[in-house]
């Protein structure tokens, strides 16, 4: 049977005068990526080639995933708390969007912001002449919004790298530091206030060292439209926001059967043992839900990732959209360009699979 | 006041809304949440909403400049005059004395899971009926649907749609997903290298790509897999797309059931002398079917949503002839309307399926020793 499918797809291609092999990346690609969205990666009609289609693809995915699953994460937090917060209202409004957000398709509500929520909302924006400013960088009129835009030189980025490791390397000495003296007197550190107080001076001098060597892009109005600075697509703000509210209500789910998850004893222990509130959440409550929190979690910024595919409905150049739908409609290349897209999705999954299994394993409880 | 204070009502609200500083606020910042979008919402929705009349004159006015402009309120019209379409697709609209077969397949499927969520029913007798319908349902679905086979006015699969659509897809979905996630879960639980590689394989490729990813390999790949003249048509190429991502989720779930079922049990069945298959039949899966049944039901759900992605390849399912129907020249403008119709229709069957394990979970719960210990 194999072999019959095999004979097929292979008289099928060769009828149609479709060579397989990966040649074809080499070839030129005869249209412009949608949107002509691509922050990162250069492509220029004429020049470009299916291998530089492929990249943009993967750099959008991993673009609109890295904004969604902090976003999505933050949100899910947010509502799994309110959804066990002794206010009544919280815990009725923030059951409902758990609900709703949750048995409704994702692509429904992504054409719902698109047709239905936002047409009006931007409908109401002002034409460019009248465009709302916010502060110095933040522009925003009925053709998009303008954002400022950082552009780094390569001495800065070095600069970046090193101050991002030495901060790094300060915080875990002085956390080694607070622990051993803990230990030993039984004093405690303020460490998480400390810790944001190094970020904070480390962005502050990194400002000032290397500042001859990156400039900030402003949005600056030229002619009739503003210019420069950053301009992310209306469909890139729509699939963020929609992955962000979608998963965020599997998120919150999550985190409040974390919570509840942990026995009421434990917490009743903490009490008579005289801790706070605050910090019965964090040393009792908290270490015990998050092994209960985590897995499902990072499993759902996999399909967080997965579900970036949608992209395809609202036209976000995606992976799935400008690789595995329209390079593949112009080559034809359907086997090697469906194992490629496969390729990649497969190793995201497998490796968050392998980040899950490792953190099972890390925490598992040692029974007696 | 003083009564007020005392009463069961102000005591209710104290601990429920007011009871610290941070409630109050959260309270506060509640209910101006709600007096912003409530009222609004209810004004647009019901109290400006138009739903008399049946074509779209009624939801649109004329403004002062003279202009034909859309009414203040939803136009449920739409919707009212749509639903046929909606809900069962275009060819039987048009012929709309045979609406009763897909009524009917849905009354059937209704009664179906009604009759086995119910309490009154023989526990052996629930097994046998459950195992007739996973076979017997499919084929009269397809026979009151389709029609050629009891002689009654053909509806091809390209012409069945809407929500009748969206059904068709998932319910085929899991049911033929079943029997093969199974046999994925008793693979890679075998220590045959060879299966366990390849269900290792097929689990993991499915349950790694999007739902889109394998629409698309099935609408592009599935052909060149045939002979040329073998013809697939549209919705056949979606259900098999389908179904092979339905069962790598359905082999997932029955394998987390085979896991919970303690050595003993498989210990047992080998010193009565049972072979692989007749251990697993008689003694492991009706264990292990029990407990995946939550499992099962929830990939159940998600594949309820995700039949909606068949949009994107260009089936007519109900999200899809929605969001047509709201583009079409008479109804253009009206998306709000469609999408929240749709939204709920989604919602309803979900959360009914969310609300149905649950009731499952206790139905199937046979610890009877422990019930019985209970009642006691």
């Amino acid at each position: 049977m194999l072999w019959t499918i095999f004979n097929n797809v292979t008289t099928k291609l060769v009828a149609r005068g479709i060579k397989t092999g990966f040649s074809f990346l080499e070839d030129v690609a005869p249209f412009s990526i949608p949107l002509n969205f691509s922050p990162f990666w250069d492509f220029e009609l004429g020049t470009s080639v299916y291998w530089d289609v492929f990249v943009i693809g993967i750099q959008n995915t991993a673009i609109v995933s890295a904004l969604g699953i902090p976003t999505a994460l933050l949100l899910g937090i947010l509502i799994g708390i309110l959804r066990l917060s002794p206010n009544w209202l919280m815990r009725a409004l923030s059951s409902v969007y758990i609900e709703v957000f949750r048995n409704t398709p994702l692509l429904l509500q992504l054409l719902m912001w698109t047709f239905a929520v936002f047409p009006p909302l931007f409908n109401q924006l002002p034409i460019a002449s009248e465009s709302i400013v916010i502060g110095s960088g933040i522009v925003l009129n009925n053709a998009g919004i303008y954002l400022p835009l950082l552009v780094f030189s390569n001495t800065s980025w070095i600069l970046f790298g090193a101050f991002s490791i030495g901060t790094i390397v300060l915080i875990y000495r002085i956390k080694h530091w607070a622990r051993k003296r803990q230990f030993n007197t039984g004093q405690t550190f303020p460490m998480f206030t400390v810790s944001l107080l190094i970020i904070f001076v480390a962005l502050v001098v990194f400002y000032f060292v290397a500042r001859s060597s990156f400039m900030i892009d402003l949005p600056v109005k030229r002619g009739l439209n503003y210019s420069g600075g950053m301009r992310p697509p209306f469909q890139l703000i729509i699939l963020w926001l929609g992955l962000t509210v979608y998963t965020a209500a599997f998120i919150a789910e999550n985190v409040r059967g974390g919570i509840v998850s942990v026995n009421a004893g434990q917490s009743e222990a903490g009490m008579s043992l005289g801790i706070s509130r605050m910090m019965r959440l964090r040393l009792i409550i908290l270490p015990q839900a998050l092994r209960v929190i985590i897995p499902p979690t990072i499993s759902q910024f996999l399909n967080l990732i997965k579900n970036s595919s949608l992209a395809v409905a609202i036209g976000y150049p995606d992976l799935t959209n400008i690789w595995a739908g329209i390079a593949l409609n112009q080559t034809g290349q359907s086997v090697i360009i469906i194992a490629m897209t496969i390729a990649v999705y497969e190793i995201l999954s497998l490796s968050i699979a392998a980040l899950t299994n490792w953190y099972n394993a890390k925490t598992q409880i040692t029974e007696r | 006041m003083n009564s007020f204070l005392r009463s069961k009502t102000w005591r209710w609200m104290y601990r429920n809304l007011f009871s610290s500083t941070l409630n109050t606020s959260l309270t506060f910042i509640a209910v101006i949440f709600l007096a912003y979008y409530i009222p609004a919402l209810l004004q647009w929705g019901i109290f400006d909403a138009t739903i008399s009349g049946d074509d779209a004159s009624v939801c649109r006015q004329i403004n002062e400049n003279g202009d034909l402009v859309d009414g203040p309120g939803a136009c449920w019209t739409f919707i009212k005059v749509r639903m046929p379409q909606f809900l069962f697709g275009l060819w039987y609209t048009s012929n709309s004395d045979e609406i009763w077969r897909p009524v009917l397949a849905f009354l059937l499927l209704a009664g179906l899971f009604g009759f086995l969520g119910s309490g009154r029913v023989d526990h052996r007798l629930r097994w046998k009926i459950a195992i007739a319908s996973l076979i017997g349902y499919p084929l009269i679905a397809f026979a009151l649907l389709h029609g050629s086979w009891l002689g009654l006015p053909v509806a091809t699969t390209s012409d069945w749609g809407g929500l009748t659509l969206t059904l068709v897809l998932s319910v085929i979905g899991i049911i033929v997903a079943l029997p093969i996630g199974i046999v994925l879960a008793l693979a890679r639980n075998s220590t045959l290298p060879v299966f366990k590689t390849i269900a290792v394989i097929w689990i993991e490729l499915f349950r790694g790509t999007p739902l889109i990813t394998i629409l698309f390999i099935a609408s592009v790949l599935l052909p060149l897999f045939f002979a040329e003249g073998v013809d697939l048509d549209k919705v056949l190429r979606a259900m098999v797309a389908i179904t092979i991502f339905q069962s790598a989720y359905t082999a997932e779930a029955i394998r987390g059931g085979l896991a919970a079922i303690p050595k003993g049990q498989f210990e047992a069945a080998e010193a009565l002398g049972l072979g692989y298959w007749r251990k697993m039949i008689f003694i492991v899966l009706p264990q292990s079917l029990k407990i995946s049944i939550p499992a099962i039901v929830n990939s159940f759900i998600e594949l309820y949503k995700d039949t909606s992605l068949v949009l994107i390849i260009g089936l007519l399912d109900l999200l899809n002839t929605v969001s047509i129907s709201a583009r079409s020249p008479e109804w253009k403008g009206y998306d709000a309307e469609g999408f929240i119709f749709a939204a709920a229709v989604y919602f309803i069957f979900c959360y009914g399926m969310s609300r149905y394990s649950q009731k499952l979970e206790q139905r199937f719960d046979t610890n009877l020793a422990g019930r019985r210990a209970q009642q006691e």
